[in-house]
């Protein structure tokens, strides 16, 4: 009972880590009609982005998140318009591949900048918590903070997609791309947010990969199966379905350590993402693959 | 004063293949202007054409005198020109009055009076307008789709065969729904499958067959027209 429990905490952790991945790569394909190969390098040079931020400034770990969200943005919309909109005319499996020669450029960019070695935000071993109430569940404070600060993310998403005028005409975009054109939708400037929010999420998880493990290179790439595999359960082009996806296969991935050996963890998302295709290809939430 | 639309003589199509070769449409700010034809005759192309969702090779469109072809969607609608495409003519994931709003997206300002007067026209929607049009019927479907095409409140509304796939009472409804509309000083350019119904309201009707115009008059001249009846209505 105690292990089921301490491994729903780190399922949640693992969670909110894909989902605000999940949610770009979602949207990103929901309103550009291409998988988001670079996603998991976004989430990499944003926590490294996020190391220089505090280490420069000799700040606490936690401020490399919002640095690292800021950069990302920006980085994403500059990389989307110097390089995905000249493509954007052709065929989406030419974004696709692109998107995959921008992933090993980032890369590259990371360990030449930062070298291949593991980094970290702290050095030294966090405490944690003992719960005797609960069994004597040990929960980290840095897991704590980074499922409430996901909450918080999603419940911003959350407020721009349904309240404002630019989040319902990214839903309208994703929905119906040539209906949006008729009512008069700017489509560049939803496809510029959608970068801004996509970069600075896939920034977010980056840093919250970091926090809970360490910085390396691959972080982000080895990630990228998983979130694609929350955002095709979720159902593609769905933001909220992204969110359940990512928390459905971050709580699998750490529950099958009960049965089989952690380093299989991957190959539990790739299992779900595949049975998923064969039931239910749409998703949970219908989505427009 | 020039006429509200206008097109003299287009020729259009997909790739190289020309499939509107001379087409001649106007419809004033007070008219109801329908399209008829048989399948294939180029109805619907004409109607993308003329919106700017088709590369018009030769031929011109003018509105309110203006020359305007080739003008961009956005910039239609920015005109006062709102179409419903015939199909996918919805977000299905927002919700009715979310719907509306994309239809406003344009608009400066405040839009709940168009919203109101939207509602007024079709008061099931206002009774749905939290509710996601995606588990919607076919009827409440056309109602959001042409809901959000008045939302700009626009001088001429082009749609594509709005009764299709509806009831015969549907039909109904919407043909006296689309004359209620007309009443308020808003063209109508549309394309109808149901011929006899829909030429019954025309002040100008258009027969087409293969990319051309064929016949011309107003819809009950076109209706008790031997050759037209014999040709597109069935006898």
């Amino acid at each position: 009972m105690n292990e089921i429990l301490q491994l729903l905490v780190y399922g949640l952790v693992l969670g909110s880590v894909l989902a605000m991945g999940a949610i770009g790569v979602s949207m990103i394909f929901g309103i550009l009609r291409f998988a988001h190969f670079a996603h998991g390098d976004f989430m990499t040079l944003g926590a490294y982005l996020g190391l220089a931020f505090v280490s420069a400034f000799g700040l606490s770990a936690w401020w490399a998140l919002p640095a690292a969200m800021l950069g990302m943005a920006i980085i994403a919309v500059a990389i989307d318009q110097l390089i995905y909109r000249r493509l954007r005319r052709t065929q989406p499996v030419i974004l696709l591949i692109s998107s995959f020669g921008m992933a090993l450029i980032l890369r590259s960019l990371v360990q030449l900048i930062w070298g291949s070695d593991n980094q970290t935000y702290v050095s030294g071993i966090q405490f944690p918590w003992r719960l005797d109430w609960l069994g004597g569940l040990r929960l980290k404070p840095d897991h704590v903070w980074i499922v409430l600060i996901s909450s918080a993310l999603i419940v911003m998403v959350h407020l721009f997609l349904s309240r404002t005028r630019l989040g319902k005409a990214m839903r309208a975009m994703s929905d119906n791309m040539d209906l949006a054109r008729i009512s008069g939708i700017p489509a560049e400037r939803v496809i510029m947010m959608t970068w801004i929010i996509g970069g600075a999420l896939a920034a977010a998880a980056g840093v919250f990969l970091g926090i809970d493990t360490r910085l390396h290179p691959m972080m982000g790439w080895t990630t990228l199966l998983p979130i694609f595999a929350a955002a095709i359960l979720g159902g593609i082009g769905r933001p909220y379905g992204a969110i359940v996806g990512g928390m459905v296969i971050g709580i699998s991935m750490e529950m099958s350590t009960l049965f089989i050996s952690a380093s299989y963890k991957p190959a539990v998302a790739f299992a779900i993402m595949v049975i998923m295709l064969i039931v239910r290809p749409q998703g949970i939430f219908k989505g427009t693959l | 004063m020039s006429i509200l639309l206008e097109a003299r003589d287009l020729y259009a199509g997909y790739g190289g293949n020309d499939i509107l070769k001379g087409v001649n449409l106007g419809v004033e700010h007070d008219e109801i202007a329908v399209i008829v034809g048989p399948n294939g005759a180029g109805k619907s192309t004409a109607m993308k054409a003329v919106f700017g969702l088709l590369n018009i090779r030769q031929g011109q469109v003018l509105f309110r005198g203006e020359a305007i072809t080739n003008t961009k969607p956005e910039q239609m609608v920015r005109r006062g020109v709102a179409y419903v495409p015939q199909e996918h003519n919805i977000f299905p994931s927002l919700t009715v009055q979310e719907n509306l709003e994309m239809g406003a997206y344009l608009m400066k300002g405040d839009i709940r009076p168009r919203l109101a007067h939207v509602y007024e026209l079709f008061p099931r929607l206002a009774e749905r307008r939290r509710q996601p049009t995606g588990q919607m019927s076919g009827g409440e479907r056309q109602m959001v789709a042409m809901g959000r095409a008045l939302m700009i409140d626009p001088s001429l509304l082009m749609l594509d065969e709005p009764t299709a796939g509806l009831s015969p009472r549907l039909i109904d409804e919407t043909f006296v729904q689309i004359q209620r509309i007309n009443a308020e000083g808003i063209g109508v350019l549309m394309v109808e499958q149901n011929a006899r119904q829909a030429l019954a309201i025309a002040t100008r009707g258009y027969v087409m067959a293969t990319g051309a115009n064929r016949h011309e008059d107003t819809g009950p001249a076109l209706l008790a027209d031997p050759a037209v009846a014999e040709m597109f209505l069935g006898g």
